[in-house]
């Protein structure tokens, strides 16, 4: 046994880096851990994520759309219903997706798998665990936009290969959303608290401009969405979709960052009543 | 000069990792504390859990932390993992503050918590092979240390079965085997065998006995006096967040309690009458409500006085004192609600 004196071990080495009370460097164990439980179980629920905007754009798109006709795009010019709502509805699912994971799938995993509980009596801290899981909230958004915005151009509703810029954007847009939704699961004690975050989000989703301009409100009420997240996102995919830019899409890019910002403070600020009790 | 390395080691190669020794907290002195704990305390708002409790415990040492539900073991067991801020009160792990080093020292800790929180979502195998990456272990040395720890629960031919289709004591195995990847100096253990059948206790008390042999240090907390009794060689009586009596089982036993105990029912309505008659015989009477307790050194003297007396129990039974007769000395309750 003297041969195996201490610090010739793995472990011993694992145990005398230098770590800080939350972090310890290792995002990628709880990535690794995310996406080996995803290969295992998970991919019908990933499968139904993807789905869903694509049920949307059918039967919306197509099927409204053909009552509808043409409508104006973004730059002014005559675009077809289906390709006017589609980017809207890949902001929609970018949105869901990131509070989907931030909020329900935290909260459950706290609360009931006792995940994190597991995960924190180990060298991880509570930085490693929240970077960790936006990490995989944003790979998610990742592959829902791509396979979105493929079925987009299978549909014809791609005209400009400005579009596969929309890509990127929704991961913006689902990560402004997944670092608040985690600082806000953190406030969150109960079932009933949670559903308040549905009672934000299904407002959100009908009234940002999703399947008609803003134009059709009255000018306090536009404010009122203007102010919101969501229809930030609507409105940058739309121009990206179409490849028109207007000095709004920086406030659109803008508001998404601050909201980055803000929430990943609101969320590091938050760790600790969110992870150690 | 003590080593704590536990396992085995042909099936890890050594070779490969860091030839540099480096000096431990623990090395040289062998006599000294792995955990210090003074004036410990924890409130949940009004509620006290921990009400300025210390300790101290030397590496290699079997530590007990007995006591009813709701005495505060499982939150001092927190606040030693540091996922649970104490309120005051200061705290030593490997002479780190768990507080403020949490990862570090959670590094030396393995953690076998009150309810099996092993991931359901992942393969027996992979448990633990993914809970060693949380502590930053190459796969190198996990793959074959998660064979040898399967082994060591007794899992191998388990090791591709999902989660949820392992028996209770299975589960318990596994979340042992798990917290041990990380080869840990102190293992935590919040109430290891409860609920778990005869059988599974004693397979699970043997490997903790093992691990104790290779020198891990044990902190377990148990409402179970045979399982203190069984594994712990100290332990502290702990009643509503404070620290009732300190020492090794025997002395705990020999300290607060009689040699025997004379067991005597008399039929729930009868005992409590009775037992103001049993006055006198042996060195004290407790009067439960389901039986009369006589403490005595000699308790088939005891029962001799008392049928001397003219009266007949319905069962008697005389059995060695236990930790659960000092718990009842100590705070007038059973151990076990």
């Amino acid at each position: 046994m003297s041969a195996l004196t201490e610090g010739h071990s793995v472990t011993e080495a694992a145990r005398n880096r230098r770590f800080g009370p939350m972090y310890s460097r290792n995002v990628r164990a709880v990535i690794a851990r995310g996406l080996m439980a995803t290969k295992s179980s998970n991919w019908m629920v990933m499968l139904s994520g993807f789905f869903e905007p694509v049920l949307y754009l059918i039967s919306m798109g197509v099927g409204l759309g053909a009552i509808v006709g043409a409508v104006q795009g973004p730059g002014g010019q005559e675009i077809s219903y289906a390709a006017y709502i589609a980017p809207a509805l890949l902001a929609v699912s970018a949105m869901n997706g990131a509070v989907y994971d931030s909020t329900w799938n935290v909260f459950f995993k706290m609360n009931f798998a006792k995940l994190y509980q597991g995960m924190l009596y180990t060298s991880l801290g509570p930085l490693d665990v929240a970077m960790g899981e936006i990490f995989l909230a944003l790979l998610r958004g990742l592959l829902y936009a791509t396979g979105f915005t493929a079925v987009m151009g299978v549909m014809g509703l791609i005209t400009t290969p400005w579009a596969i810029l929309m890509i990127p954007a929704s991961v913006l847009i689902a990560f402004g959303f997944a670092s608040f939704g985690m600082g806000i699961t953190s406030f969150m004690k109960t079932f009933q608290q949670m559903d308040w975050i549905n009672f934000v989000m299904l407002p959100m989703f009908l009234f940002s401009a999703t399947f008609y301009p803003l134009s059709v409100y009255p000018q306090y009420i536009q404010w009122l969405i203007q102010a919101m997240p969501l229809w930030h996102g609507v409105e940058l995919l739309r121009q990206i979709s179409v490849g028109i830019f207007t000095p709004a899409t920086a406030i659109h890019i803008g508001y998404y960052l601050v909201m980055i910002v803000l929430g990943v403070m609101l969320t590091a600020g938050r760790l600790r009543k969110l992870f150690l009790k | 000069m003590r080593t704590n390395v536990v396992w085995v080691p042909e099936l890890v190669s050594y070779e490969e990792l860091s030839s540099k020794p480096t000096r431990s907290q623990t090395q040289g002195d062998p006599m000294q504390y792995v955990i210090t704990a003074e004036n410990l305390t924890k409130t949940y708002g009004d509620v006290t859990a921990v009400d300025g409790i210390s300790f101290s415990v030397p590496a290699g040492e079997a530590f007990g932390l007995l006591g009813p539900n709701g005495a505060g073991k499982s939150t001092t067991m927190k606040m030693i993992g540091g996922v649970s801020q104490r309120t005051s009160g200061s705290l030593s792990i490997m002479g780190l503050d768990p507080e403020s080093h949490g990862p570090e020292v959670r590094a030396h800790l393995g953690v076998v918590p009150q309810q099996d929180n092993l991931d359901e979502e992942l393969r027996v195998r992979d448990n633990l092979l993914v809970y060693g990456r949380y502590f930053g272990l190459p796969m190198s040395y996990l793959r074959p240390k998660a064979d040898e720890l399967l082994e060591f629960a007794q899992l191998t031919d388990k090791a591709k079965s999902k989660v949820d289709a392992l028996s209770g004591g299975m589960k318990r195995r596994l979340t042992i085997a798990r917290s041990l990847i990380n080869e840990p100096r102190i293992l935590l253990l919040d109430e290891p065998t409860t609920g778990l059948d005869p059988q599974a206790r004693h397979i699970l008390w043997d490997r903790l006995f093992r691990l104790k042999e290779q020198g891990v240090t044990l902190i377990l907390t148990t409402h179970y006096m045979d399982e203190a009794e069984q594994l712990c060689d100290r332990l502290i009586v702990v009643d509503k967040g404070r620290i009732m009596a300190e020492g090794s089982p025997s002395s705990l036993i020999r300290e607060y309690s009689t040699r025997e105990v004379l067991e005597l029912r008399f039929g729930s309505e009868r005992n409590a009458t009775i037992g103001a008659e049993l006055e006198g015989i042996g060195e004290r009477v407790e009067t439960l409500p389901d039986r009369v307790l006589i403490y005595a050194h000699d308790g088939e003297a005891a029962l001799e006085q008392v049928s001397a007396r003219g009266l007949r129990p319905l069962t008697s039974l005389v059995r060695r004192s236990s930790l659960e007769d000092v718990f009842l000395r100590l705070t007038g309750r059973s151990l076990v609600d």
